[in-house]
């Protein structure tokens, strides 16, 4: 469950709804409290607040530009938000989080030269404590990558290489900003593979994606942001129940014929698709059958994460 | 925290000594200059008369000797200093024209016999006083100014282009998501770049020193101590640069505009003695002119820490300044 922070103590007479807020934010990792980050020219996070509890991944879903990086490299302590603030314990960012935290960035160059194992053991040196260089090469599948030049790695190795490296000091919270994009198909599912047994050992992670996919696999909760503001925040499951107690019924939109518009039907416009957003299948079908609509390549699905982004803003998640 | 700047130090060696390109470049430039300087001063010395006048001395136009022409008359204030110059041959006769006049005259140089004759058909009644001590040539007084350019340019462009570089790549944005400070990281860069300059300037000394048989008059330990300290102030000067911008040309720029005036005033390749106050001043801001005073003060003269102290003062106070400003104005991404 996601929660808002509230910047109000709750006393006794507290309802029963905020004092279960109240307790989970005590339980937050972190709390992001009224976030604005402000450029010359756009407004790029316009006040978001939410708070992430001990243990979950965390996903912050939206289109490009939508204000996911601004909004983690803020939460990571690399830009400073123009208001609002970040805490990581209930303290503002500091000493202890840089030591606690690990990152993976978008993009990411290391140093010229080192090999695999020579770039995990730079990062090892920066931290007190954290795994062992050999522990984390065997974490990230890199044993036969060690002695490799970082720069002759393909796109799949190097991010797990960046993983590593985002682990090397064990880290308690774990920021991944697109770690998939530009990843070919095989290297995503892997990757995903390698964060599900991260996932296991309870670390609690804050991912950024415009995969819905890897955000329905990965993500505990999920915030979703389009122009700078918070649009529906929860955990998946619930969001998608929430705005679909229904399922959907897919066409090609050269095979819908331009008079079935008219039919008492809740028809959502796609790009190269019609869908049809239905409570009962079989009288939808029947509706269908009756208008003459050819039906050979229907395809029926329940609702996810990408339907729910063109339901709240009515344009497709990736631009 | 030294844990930290080891790793920093460690990696940024590695990178360093991988890099064929660089390091061919960086070493064969040394070489270079040892063959081009073998070249240039093979040769033999250029003639020319220079005499030194004691400060104070009276009215010009009262000595015919300071009208002589194809003589260079340089005012001296120092007594001591001005006898070295005589020792050293770097002068070829130094007068004191207060009643009585006197002269000082080095019976090993030939220059010296000449400018005698001279002085005694206008001064007959001049007081000789002989000196001895072989010339120091000009070689041997621009040797320090050749190693000294070659460490600033190695220290200033150096480290201003690889931090530039770490921050238009973003390496130096991961690094700041990890518990290291911008002091600990620019000292690991400093650390790196010196040992680089200590052991190519060891190679020209080795190197120049032998092609054009230089001979140390000082302590070869006060000379290492002068090139840390240097280094350490021109490899700061350098960070201080590169602290902040993300512009190949800006940097660029701006170390050109560092570099050229420490080429011209700096006294690598003339002494800085007779140019007008307001250029000497100018010069004693620069850590190169500390460098070279204190180089030629050991290697020359042979001076001991107590002489060479102010600059190696100066130079340790310049490094920790430059030092704690490239930290407070640090940008680990571009803005």
């Amino acid at each position: 469950m996601v929660h808002v922070a509230r910047e109000n103590p709750l006393g006794s007479r507290a309802s029963p709804q905020a004092r279960r807020s109240a307790n989970a934010v005590s339980n937050a990792v972190l709390e992001v409290r009224e976030l604005v980050k402000q450029y010359p020219a756009t407004l790029a996070v316009a006040g978001v607040s939410f708070s992430v509890p001990q243990g979950v991944c965390f996903g912050l879903l939206g289109p490009n530009g939508a204000g996911k990086t601004t909004t983690i490299e803020i939460m990571e302590g690399i830009l400073p938000p123009t208001a609002g603030e970040v805490r990581y314990r209930g303290e503002p960012l500091g000493n202890r989080f840089r030591e606690e935290a690990g990152i993976l960035f978008q993009k990411t160059a290391l140093q010229d030269f080192l090999t695999v194992r020579q770039s995990i053991a730079l990062f090892r040196g920066l931290y007190t404590t954290g795994l062992d260089v050999d522990e984390v090469i065997r974490l990230c599948a890199l044993e036969k990558l060690a002695g490799r030049d970082s720069r002759k790695l393909s796109g799949g190795q190097q991010q797990r290489l960046l993983l590593a490296i985002a682990l090397v000091n064990d880290p308690a919270v774990l920021f991944l900003d697109e770690p998939t994009t530009g990843l070919d198909p095989q290297a995503r599912r892997n990757f995903w593979e390698l964060m599900q047994s991260i996932k296991a050992r309870r670390k609690t992670i804050i991912l950024t994606t415009h995969y819905m996919e890897e955000a329905e696999l990965l993500c505990d909760e999920i915030v979703i942001m389009d122009r700078g503001r918070i649009i529906a925040q929860g955990p998946p499951r619930r969001l998608l129940h929430e705005h679909f107690a229904e399922v959907l019924l897919e066409l090609p939109r050269q095979e819908f014929p331009a008079a079935a518009r008219q039919l008492p039907l809740n028809i959502i416009d796609a790009s190269d698709r019609v869908e049809i957003s239905t409570h009962d299948l079989e009288a939808t079908l029947r509706t269908l059958l009756e208008a003459k609509v050819p039906l050979t390549n229907l395809r029926i699905r329940p609702a996810n994460l990408e339907d729910l982004f063109l339901e709240l803003t009515g344009t497709e998640l990736r631009p | 925290m030294i844990r930290r700047l080891l790793s920093v130090l460690h990696a940024r060696n590695l990178e360093f000594l991988r890099d064929r390109g660089t390091l061919v470049f960086t070493l064969l430039l040394p070489v270079m200059l040892v063959i081009g300087m073998g070249f240039v001063f093979g040769g033999p010395e250029r003639p020319l008369f220079k005499v030194g006048v004691l400060a104070g001395h009276p009215d010009r136009q009262a000595h015919p000797f300071l009208r002589e022409r194809y003589v260079e008359f340089i005012t001296l204030a120092d007594e001591s200093a001005a006898l070295r110059k005589v020792t050293h041959q770097q002068i070829d006769l130094l007068v004191d024209l207060h009643a009585p006049p006197r002269y000082w005259v080095n019976t090993d140089s030939p220059k010296g016999y000449i400018v005698e004759k001279l002085l005694l058909a206008a001064e007959p009644a001049a007081v000789r006083q002989p000196v001895t001590g072989a010339a120091v040539r000009y070689v041997d007084w621009l040797f320090p100014g050749i190693l000294g350019m070659n460490m600033m340019f190695s220290c200033l462009f150096g480290v201003g282009y690889v931090v530039l570089r770490y921050r238009k790549s973003g390496f130096l944005k991961r690094l700041h998501a990890t518990p290291l400070t911008a002091f600990e990281f620019l000292s690991a860069q400093v650390l790196s770049r010196l040992g680089l300059i200590l052991f190519v300037t060891a190679i020209l000394y080795l190197g120049i020193g032998a092609i054009i048989g230089f001979h140390n008059a000082g302590n070869l330990l006060l000379l290492v101590l002068l090139g840390v300290v240097g280094a350490l102030s021109m490899i700061a000067l350098g960070l201080t640069i590169a602290a902040r911008f993300s512009s190949e040309e800006l940097v660029g720029g701006l170390l050109n505009v560092l570099t050229w005036p420490m080429m011209l005033l700096s006294g690598i390749w003339f002494s800085l003695e007779g140019s007008p106050r307001w250029v000497q001043w100018v010069a004693h801001v620069f850590p190169l002119t500390h460098v070279l005073d204190a180089a030629r003060a050991v290697m020359l003269d042979g001076a001991g820490l107590p002489q060479i102290a102010p600059n190696l003062l100066y130079l340790a106070a310049t490094a920790l300044a430059f030092l704690a400003f490239g930290a407070w104005s640090f940008r680990w991404r571009i803005e």
